[in-house]
């Protein structure tokens, strides 16, 4: 991104001012590295952003933002109902809400050691993962609408995982507001062999461990100390929420003349907050959220299964679970008074606060957990939300390394089964069915996560606990 | 540089365009329905080879859209839906169009993790990059997918 057509606003925060059809400014958090180093398409992708009616404040871009489509991924903006705000299916994107979720194992980084081959073969066979897989579940239209409705408590109740697990998971398991009805056929077609899968592309399902503490204190009082083993998995709502994410674009793109919106970009499809499309993809996104919540906490109980057989000694207990593609009602103090907003993250955490009501007890008096998931070779951290957070992008702040490279370039540039051996090397066991798949997501081909993470914490979004190294990598 | 394969006739072909964290498929072709036919493979191809999947079973599909743009978008994704439904990949589509409505016959398999080795899964066809045009003579159709 070139710099010079940015006003600087702080050590880390660059500002697009506002121009021709912009309603409000555009501002990208990031050092000065990571902004240069980012595609001019943010730039581009922010700015239409904030030509959206109803905007409030500013369009977002985080430290990881890179080239999406219709927002940038690392996109962040909020609406206001009463002020002609607007939802806007892309800028949630088809993957809704993907999101990261991060279970303790009550292990120690040797314990895995002495196992590791034997686990990554078990996780790697027990975990459905890659293009074409099924779980074991096949949902009928009746089990498809109470899974859409109750989220990861419908999945306790079928008897993948505990009671306990919902306290740590955002909106506690369960999304309120979602409309199953809205779910088309296709949409349920596409889902009722896929719960309980990983699914592929930057998917996975890791175990980690601690190895750089930035804050003793907090982490003894959260439980982590150095060498403590962590399994993260990362994924979403598989083909429901794809589909729902697609029937929704195309239907907004086709509506937005007659809601005169002319969209700078089609991908940025967006209705009224106020009109009847844009209440039926409301209820039908939150119940998305909700199937990508049931799959993550029957994911959470096959890995808990692998461990079982592995390392009967593993407690693996849910530390958090956040969405990063969502657009959730929240109240935010805009202008010295608190409103309603609805806020889109695509591909941003949400970063609240501590004391915030939306967080668990346990964890209220520290922040929100945010999970910046990395790459197979690097690493992934754990930050939390700090007061500052709320007072920056809506509380949000990044959730990954960012791609800096096309998938395209990227398998030109590696050779998958090369990098499994060099990973392995290097002690870090990589399983998936596809070469081609771990060139194209390489270490190489994406930002410097520990930098991200840095420029998080630099520009107040949030502050660094954890970092992460990955020891077995589970991919689709 | 784009990856381009070439069929038979060589002029109809499909390329992959680069895209920061997707990738962008573009069919071209003698014809508007040549080029979708082109930009399917193009699809398949970023998920394997396409001269893996055998064409074993027919799936008939139909779509339809508001304008001829979102009638590209919309043939990707009825693709990637019966790809997703299904569990099967295809490598031979016979499409014929009339107007902003379509009908197609897909032919492919299941998937085979083995023999496919299959890369990524597209999740549905994007509106970023979309163009159908008809340039010197041929047909391009093209958008990006989010994998």
């Amino acid at each position: 991104m070139n710099i010079a057509k940015l006003d600087r606003r702080s050590e880390h925060a660059w500002e697009i001012p506002k121009r021709g059809r912009m309603r409000v400014p555009a501002v990208v958090y990031a050092s000065e590295a990571l902004v240069r180093e980012m595609d001019e398409k943010v730039a581009e992708q922010i700015t239409n952003v904030a030509c959206l009616p109803g905007i409030v404040e500013a369009a977002y871009a985080m430290p990881d933002a890179h080239w999406g489509y219709g927002f940038p991924i690392g996109g962040v903006a909020a609406f206001d109902p009463e002020a002609g705000g607007v939802v806007s299916a892309g800028g949630v994107g088809f993957d809704i809400s993907c999101g990261v979720r991060a279970l303790k194992t009550g292990l120690r980084a040797k314990d895995v050691e002495r196992v590791r081959q034997h686990l990554a073969r078990r996780l790697s066979e027990i975990i459905p993962a890659g293009v074409g897989s099924t779980g074991e579940l096949h949902l009928s239209d009746d089990d498809l609408d109470k899974m859409l409705e109750n989220g990861a408590r419908w999945a306790v109740e079928r008897g993948y995982g505990r009671p306990e697990d919902l306290d740590r998971i955002e909106e506690m398991g369960r999304m309120a507001g979602a409309i199953p009805s809205e779910i088309s056929r296709q949409a349920r077609r596409r889902q009722q062999d896929e719960m309980g899968t990983l699914g592929s592309g930057n998917h996975y399902m890791e175990v980690q461990r601690v190895s750089l503490v930035y804050d003793v204190k907090t982490a003894e009082a959260l439980g982590f100390s150095p060498g403590d083993v962590i399994v993260s998995l990362h994924c979403g709502s598989r083909g429901l929420g794809h589909q729902v994410g697609t029937e929704f674009v195309q239907r907004m793109a086709e509506a937005a003349p007659k809601f005169g919106i002319d969209l700078p970009e089609r991908d940025l499809a967006c209705a009224p907050l106020q009109s009847p499309l844009a209440k039926a993809y409301l209820g039908a996104m939150r119940a998305a959220i909700n199937c990508a919540l049931a799959n993550r906490q029957i994911l959470t109980q096959l890995a808990r299964r692998a461990f079982a057989e592995v390392l009967p000694q593993a407690e693996l207990t849910i530390f958090y679970d956040v969405s990063h593609n969502t657009c959730k009602l929240e109240e935010h103090e805009v202008g010295g008074r608190r409103r309603p907003l609805f806020v889109h993250r695509k591909g941003a955490t949400r970063a609240f606060g501590p004391g915030r009501p939306e967080l668990p007890e346990a964890l209220r008096g520290f922040g929100q957990p945010v999970l910046i998931g990395g790459t197979m070779g690097t690493a992934s951290h754990i930050l939390l939300g700090t007061p500052e957070s709320e007072t920056r992008a809506f509380a949000s702040a990044a959730h990954g390394a960012g791609r800096a490279m096309s998938r395209h370039e990227a398998a030109r540039h590696w050779s998958g089964s090369r990098l499994v051996k060099e990973l392995a090397q290097r002690g870090i066991l990589v399983e998936s069915p596809s070469m081609r798949g771990i060139a194209e997501e390489a270490p190489g081909a994406y930002k410097d996560v520990d930098a991200v993470a840095l420029a998080t914490e630099k520009a107040g979004l949030a502050r660094r606990l954890l970092r992460l190294e990955p020891m077995v990598c589970v991919k689709g | 540089m784009p990856l381009i394969a070439t069929t038979q006739n060589n002029r109809a072909r499909w390329e992959h365009f680069p895209h920061g964290a997707d990738v962008g498929v573009r069919g071209i072709g003698a014809s508007r329905d040549e080029a979708f036919v082109q930009a399917a493979l193009a699809l398949t191809a970023a998920v394997c080879e396409p001269e893996r999947v055998k064409a074993v079973r027919k799936v008939p599909v139909s779509c339809e859209a508001a304008d001829e743009q979102i009638l590209l978008a919309a043939w990707l994704n009825t693709v990637i839906e019966e790809m997703s439904a299904r569990k099967m990949l295809f490598s031979r589509f016979s499409l014929q169009s009339r107007g902003l409505r379509l009908s197609a016959v897909l032919e492919g398999e299941e998937v085979d993790r083995l023999r496919h080795a299959p890369a990524v899964e597209p999740k549905g066809a994007t509106l970023t990059a979309l163009r159908v045009a008809r340039e010197n003579g041929l047909w391009t159709a093209q958008c990006v997918v989010d994998v």
